[in-house]
């Protein structure tokens, strides 16, 4: 049985602007969604994300190329077929309303209803089982006006589901969270991907997340391309570091974070072990230190201060202050 | 587990109690309804005793002969007319704040008044110019004169914004449309008005303030009919407005067609509103308030609730301003629109500020 749920191919998105030739975003690319995978999409502000994104939902014409699910072209379906085999999540948070949790699960039905958009048992049932699969099951009866962004973004989650598509599309689901909520939504995600066996789209900012919890990535260069694959095969064959190459910021490759590389003020010996060397360390880099046991400047870590040049410092804070401004005097 | 079924049984219990809530709403509602209805049958200039009421109700004799005639001749298509009225209003005005997820918008925000009003103004202040009275012109046209008119100027007016719904990619643009339609429409009644004389701006001025007593038991069979296919068409159209409460990129995802969505709104909200106002009069504040108060009633959007509440809740508080508007046991008839404002505001005011919170209560 075939995995795959969603092809596209030679796809090429963009804008047509009038009668001037259409502003191609994306060129030539051949893309598979697969069932139970969780897909981040990264790249740059501008770098064609949300426009991905709305080709593969349908809700944008291609430039070129299709977009099939099976053997259909979602292009050419009807949208009450797309209705059941994609779901959406957007970021704009939908409008405080005086909607139940329940009721605005139950909206995700939609598509199955009469006219009237009366819940059949089995409708319900799917609505519940929706909001346990989100964690919102206590929440159900509170208005959504009163949910926290984190909660909110949850519920949404579960419309998506009760919708029950075989795919959902998310865009920055992530986003306007706190890095707690931010965890446990990509986990919830994660989740609900490999438990129910959907296939999850979702765009983001949030590189270290995206790292450790997708399947896959489809990394956007910025230029018109597209590298998808395992998180690691992008970090290790250097996508990463290329397409996030910009000034002052760097990819770290032996942590798989972003680092800040500032003005390089100087080299230092941190001499001490332990959580407050490690610490020390952290510190001095952050400041613009090279930390290296060759550097003739020493900076001694005790259990109670920090020694260089003689002084003593009892904070962080002071010892990077002495730093800067011996540092400032020799510039 | 055992914590899960609780929680379980505890949804289930509330989601009982919400549903009673919303019935017992209807069902209050519309009690209050029928006790209006007689009410306003029984009092007026003249007060008929109830039991001449339902005497005259039911085609039976009455204590004194005039009091049938009064029943069933003034106050009865007066009183159906207001019940239609303000469900009308009401309904259009929860489908444009629907449609536009904006709470500031009623049934007029489309210019469909301002067509009609152009009608009525061009009937009453330009036909005859050279005529003798105010009445010579509006007499050409019969006693359906003015509605004719208000009718065709909210149809031309329907007309446009329907083409422009066909073309416009977002619903703000056709917002702003209807809005700027609505400004020219109202410069060339201040024209109109500017170049008049004082006894037609003031048979002009008239109709703005509004009236339920204008139509006739000849009249009736045509405005319960437009009414009635609005009302039917906004009650087909629940699915669609429920999906348009997130949004219509979300309603699209849920296999909405956004354009067939969008002019069955306008043309359910057109009729309704036009009707109204044809027949009537602009009434103003119903349409936006009557929404309101019923979500804070029934407190959801569902419009599988909000709908039939906005219905009752329209009717009942329409009749109640025209009550007050005729002043019982005096001769004098205050103008409608006034009334619905000084009534109506202040019980929104009342209800918005006693809620918890501000926003909710003004969200759509």
């Amino acid at each position: 049985m075939s995995q795959t749920i969603l092809t596209a191919q030679r796809l090429t998105v963009g804008y047509r602007t009038g009668r001037r030739s259409p502003k191609v975003v994306l060129h030539d690319l051949t893309l598979q969604l697969e069932r139970g995978t969780l897909v981040c999409l990264l790249g740059q502000n501008g770098a064609g994300k949300s426009t991905l994104m709305r080709t593969l939902a349908a809700v944008q014409k291609p430039l070129a190329g299709t977009v099939c699910v099976g053997a259909e072209d979602i292009h050419r379906l009807p949208i009450s077929r797309l209705a059941r085999l994609i779901s959406i999540v957007l970021t704009e948070r939908a409008q405080t309303s005086l909607l139940s949790v329940y009721e605005l699960v139950a909206l995700g039905r939609l598509p199955y209803t009469d006219w009237t958009g009366r819940l059949s048992a089995a409708d319900r049932a799917i609505v519940e089982w929706a909001l346990e699969s989100v964690g919102a099951t206590a929440l159900a009866e509170r208005p959504i006006s009163e949910l926290s962004d984190g909660e909110r973004q949850k519920v949404m989650i579960g419309r998506a589901l009760a919708q029950e598509t075989p795919l959902i599309f998310l865009d920055e689901p992530t986003a306007f969270l706190d890095l707690p909520r931010r965890v446990e939504i990509m986990a919830l995600l994660r989740r609900l991907a490999h438990r129910t066996g959907r296939a999850v789209l979702l765009s983001t900012h949030d590189l270290d997340l995206a790292l450790r919890s997708a399947d896959r990535i489809w990394l956007l260069d910025g230029e018109g391309g597209l590298q998808a694959g395992a998180p690691e095969d992008l970090v290790l064959n250097g996508a990463f570091a290329r397409t996030f190459a910009s000034e002052g910021v760097a990819f770290d490759v032996t942590s798989g974070t972003f680092k800040l590389c500032a003005e390089v003020k100087g080299a230092l010996d941190v001499q001490g072990n332990g959580l407050r060397a490690f610490w020390t360390q952290r510190a001095l880099e952050r400041a613009g230190f090279v930390i290296s046991e060759q550097a003739a400047d020493i900076v001694q870590v005790t259990e109670s201060s920090w020694h260089w040049h003689g002084a003593s410092y009892s904070s962080l804070e002071a010892l990077i202050t002495a730093l800067r401004s011996k540092n400032a005097d020799s510039a | 587990m055992a914590t899960h079924s609780e929680a379980q049984v505890w949804q289930s219990a509330r989601l009982a109690t919400g549903l009673s809530r919303r019935s017992a709403v209807l069902i209050a509602l519309l009690i209050a309804l029928i006790g209006m209805f007689c009410l306003v049958l029984a009092v007026g200039s003249v007060s008929v005793p109830l039991e001449d009421v339902l005497r005259a109700l039911l085609g039976q004799a009455t204590s004194q002969p005039a009091y049938a005639t009064i029943v069933t001749q003034f106050r009865m298509p007066r009183a159906l007319t207001a019940l239609l009225a303000g469900a009308a209003l009401a309904v259009g005005g929860v489908q444009m704040q629907t449609l536009f997820r904006n709470p500031l918008t009623d049934p007029f925000v489309l210019g469909i008044s301002a067509g009609a009003s152009l009608g009525v103004a061009l009937v009453v202040l330009a036909v005859g110019t050279t005529g003798a009275t105010v009445l010579v012109g509006i007499g050409l046209l019969g006693d359906f004169g003015l509605a004719a008119a208000a009718s065709v100027g909210a149809a031309l007016m329907l007309s446009l914004v329907l083409g422009v719904a066909q073309r416009a990619r977002s619903v703000l643009s056709l917002l702003i449309v209807g809005l700027m339609l609505g400004y020219a429409v109202s410069a060339m009644v201040s024209l109109l008005l500017y170049f008049s004389v004082p006894e037609r701006i003031q048979a002009y001025v008239n109709w703005t303030f509004g009236s339920f007593g204008g139509v006739t038991w000849r009249q009736l069979p045509i405005l319960a009919p437009i009414i009635g296919v609005g009302l039917a068409l906004s009650l087909a159209l629940i699915k669609p407005l429920n999906a348009l409460l997130l949004g219509e990129a979300y309603a699209q995802s849920m296999g909405i067609d956004l354009r067939r969505a969008r002019i069955g709104v306008i043309l359910s909200t057109s009729l309704l509103a036009g009707a109204v106002t044809a027949f009537c009069g602009p009434i103003g504040f119903l349409g936006i308030a009557v929404p309101h108060i019923s979500r804070i009633l029934i407190r959801t959007a569902d419009h599988r609730w909000l709908l039939p509440t906005a219905m009752l809740l329209g009717a009942l508080i329409a009749m109640l301003a025209d009550l007050v508007a005729q002043v019982p046991g005096r001769q004098i008839i205050l103008p409608l629109n006034a009334i619905t404002a000084l009534i109506g505001a202040p019980i929104v005011l009342l209800i918005v500020l006693s809620q918890r919170r501000l926003r909710d209560a003004f969200s759509a």
